[in-house]
């Protein structure tokens, strides 16, 4: 059973205050939905926790299963089992997207046990066959260099492909519907939705749409606005959102849209 | 043997820093005479040392030579390699024994100081008629051979100072001889380690017409508090229909100071898949040439350097087009360290008439240390019409994105700017079909990351 808790977060990207005071909680097996319009601070969470270093808390807390979360470098935090999924991940030229994956392991078992001599190929070769089969992916892919040329789509398979290989215990995902193709979205959805309940996973869905939470089908629903959650709800509050939009939120917190 | 050109030069005076007193006209009498040369190879080298004596210095003012400072070399500490001072019984790192490549060798050499201390070659490469053994052994057995090859295509002594110096002094070295349209059955390979810090090593390799090899070709030496100079020589001669793979692995100790020349030519149809990996030295100033002398030829020059500390390394390509439908391509990728500094200097020529021609030459640098310095300058020149020739060049950092989103996987920090690196390296070691080499020069680049 493992537990994050956001306590009264705030941080700042180059001195400007972007999150003001964020509270959740989030439990293995739970899924929770985080909408709201853009510049609300979805994304600024989501490397605040996965631990970005141009993101700076400048208050609270965040604990995971007892740790004090943002004391972490961005790598413990994830051999710790939190995973970020991201909505731009970054390309890494010369780097092999299977020696990649093959390295998120070996780090693993090297934390555990310094001694470890890493996965074996064969084995490897095993495990990635699977995963890439549940989510789709050419094995191909296997040998391309890490999110470089890789379409939209791809990157977002790519996204989901690792979190199946590392197994986190609580995972964040940020914006992954966006910029798929239905198929695309059903594939990474249905894979996300799986492995949740294989790990019994706790999970953050940031999204503005309600497709995705189609299949994900959040436990909780939560509207950030200007770097608040404002609104907590159930499933309906998604349906409501996609009927009314935001300016009703807006109104109701008098907060201006930026343009 | 030909005769070179000796270029009646005014005597100039040397410069009073530099006293190179130890490389005399006796000097190369003695080495000669305790290598027990042939008379033809005596007055080979009396003509080089009179082209050595009348070539100037070279200073800042000559373009190739602007970006590298000779002034600071400790030119008092060199001197010729003469018998007697060989550490023939020094020990020599394991790793360097160990193969480079999947299929065993069928010949191999190790030298210390330029003296041989173990060499085999197969029976089957020797019924194939290929000769592969120490220079001066070369030129007592093949002194045909020799007379016809040495530093009369390749690298010639009338090149420079110290292609001069070379042609006066050298010593050691391979002889690598491939006959007409026989194909070496096995790769060969090389070790050159030196101990005494005066190296002036030949490699001369002669691919006849339609003949193929592979040699790997590794210099290397510990570190070591007292100065020392490499001035080598590396003559490729691939003839019509050849394909060579040669690898040329430089780690010599921060000690070392290396001057050296080096020319690939390759015939009609030839291939010359030429790869350099250069991570020792305290100053490295390298000219390397491919020549590209009959239509179809084509070349491939891959360089993988990476410097730290005071290193200074200055690599001259040229790429010449001296024929219509050739096609050379290089790329040289270097990292930086601290205050380390890296020159990259290209040329691609073509002659006139020299059309259809496909040149290409990329470097890439990889900035570690807001310290180091990297000089890019590609660079062409062109008299045919009907050609495509490219270049580029880049100095970059490491991604912090790149870097963050490794260690979002759990990946540590140290590993995740390894991978980065590697990964920037990994384009060049494609180019390279044996792991042995791959390891061996990613072995190295880890330990110089930190």
């Amino acid at each position: 059973m493992s537990i994050l808790e956001i306590r009264n977060l705030h941080a700042s990207v180059a001195d400007q205050p972007i999150l003001k005071g964020i509270d959740l909680t989030i439990r293995s097996g739970e899924t929770h939905a985080m909408m709201g319009p853009n510049g609300s601070g979805k994304s600024t969470l989501a490397y605040i926790l996965a631990g970005h270093p141009a993101y700076t808390p400048t208050a609270g807390q965040v604990i995971f299963d007892g740790m004090d979360l943002l004391d972490m470098a961005a790598d413990e935090r994830s051999r710790a089992g939190l995973f970020l999924a991201f909505q731009y991940p970054a390309s890494v030229p010369g780097v092999t997207l299977a020696k990649f994956l093959r390295a998120t392991i070996n780090s693993r078992r090297k934390a555990e046990n310094p001694d470890d001599k890493g996965i074996s190929i064969p084995e490897f070769r095993r495990l990635l066959k699977q995963k890439m089969d549940m989510l789709g992916i050419d094995h191909k892919m296997a040998g391309r260099y890490l999110n470089e040329g890789f379409s939209g789509g791809e990157k977002k398979r790519v996204e989901i492909l690792q979190m199946a290989t590392v197994e986190p215990q609580i995972a964040i995902m940020d914006e992954t519907d966006s910029g798929l193709d239905i198929d695309a979205l059903r594939v990474v959805a249905e894979g996300s939705k799986r492995l949740q309940e294989e790990l019994d996973m706790g999970m953050l869905v940031i999204t503005h749409y309600q497709r995705i939470l189609d299949y994900i089908q959040p436990d909780y629903v939560h509207i950030m606005l200007d770097g608040r959650i404002v609104e907590s709800g159930g499933p309906e509050m998604a349906l409501k959102l996609e009927e009314s939009g935001y300016d009703w939120i807006r109104e109701k917190y008098g907060v201006v849209e930026k343009v | 043997m030909s005769n070179y050109v000796i270029t009646q030069l005014q005597i100039t005076q040397l410069p009073n820093y530099i006293i190179m007193n130890t490389f005399t006209k006796e000097a190369v009498k003695e080495l000669s005479a305790s290598l027990n040369e042939p008379e033809w190879m005596l007055e080979f080298r009396l003509r080089a040392f009179v082209v050595y004596e009348n070539t100037p210095m070279p200073t800042t003012k000559d373009e190739a030579w602007r970006r590298t400072n000779l002034r600071f070399m400790p030119w008092d500490e060199f001197g010729p390699s003469i018998n007697g001072d060989a550490a023939v019984d020094a020990e020599v790192p394991s790793f360097l024994g160990e193969q480079l490549t999947e299929d065993e060798v069928g010949g191999s050499l190790l030298q210390i100081d330029g003296v041989t201390k173990q060499y085999e070659l197969s029976d089957e490469l020797r019924e194939q008629g290929v000769i592969f053994c120490d220079m001066s052994t070369a030129v007592t057995e093949y002194p045909d051979l020799i007379q016809k090859y040495f530093m009369t295509e390749g690298v010639r002594p009338d090149e420079g100072k110290f292609a001069a110096l070379h042609a006066a002094f050298w010593r050691g070295g391979t002889f690598l001889y491939v006959p007409r349209n026989v194909q070496a059955n096995a790769p060969l390979h090389t070790v050159l380690w030196s101990v005494n810090g005066k190296t002036f090593t030949h490699t001369l390799v002669v691919l006849e017409e339609g003949s193929e090899a592979v040699f790997m070709d590794e210099y290397a030496s510990a570190d070591n508090d007292k100065s020392g100079l490499h001035n080598g020589a590396v003559e490729l001669l691939v003839q019509d229909n050849a394909s060579l793979i040669y690898a040329g692995l430089q780690d010599f100790g921060t000690n070392v100071w290396q001057l050296n020349h080096e020319r690939g030519r390759v015939g009609r149809y030839g291939r010359l898949d030429w790869v350099t990996s250069m991570m020792g030295t305290r100053l490295t100033k390298a000219f390397q040439t491919l020549d590209l002398d009959g239509p179809g030829g084509w070349g491939r020059m891959s360089g993988i350097f990476f410097t730290n500390g005071r290193q200074h390394l200055d690599l001259d390509t040229q790429q010449n087009h001296n024929a219509p439908d050739t096609t050379s391509d290089l790329l040289y990728k270097g990292a930086l360290r601290e205050k380390s500094r890296t020159v990259w200097q290209g040329m691609i020529k073509a002659l006139p008439g020299s059309q259809r021609i496909d040149g290409f030459q990329a470097n890439r640098n990889l900035m570690l240390d807001k310290t180091a310095r990297a000089d890019s300058i590609p660079g062409l020149e062109i008299e045919a019409d009907d050609v495509i020739c490219t270049h580029a060049s880049a100095i970059g950092q490491l991604d912090p994105e790149e870097i963050f989103y490794l260690m979002s996987r759990g990946i540590p920090r140290e590993t995740a700017v390894e991978m980065s690196v590697q990964g920037f390296f990994d384009p060049l070691m494609r180019r390279i079909p044996f792991e042995g080499v791959r390891n061996r020069i990613f072995d190295r680049i880890v330990e110089k990351i930190y």
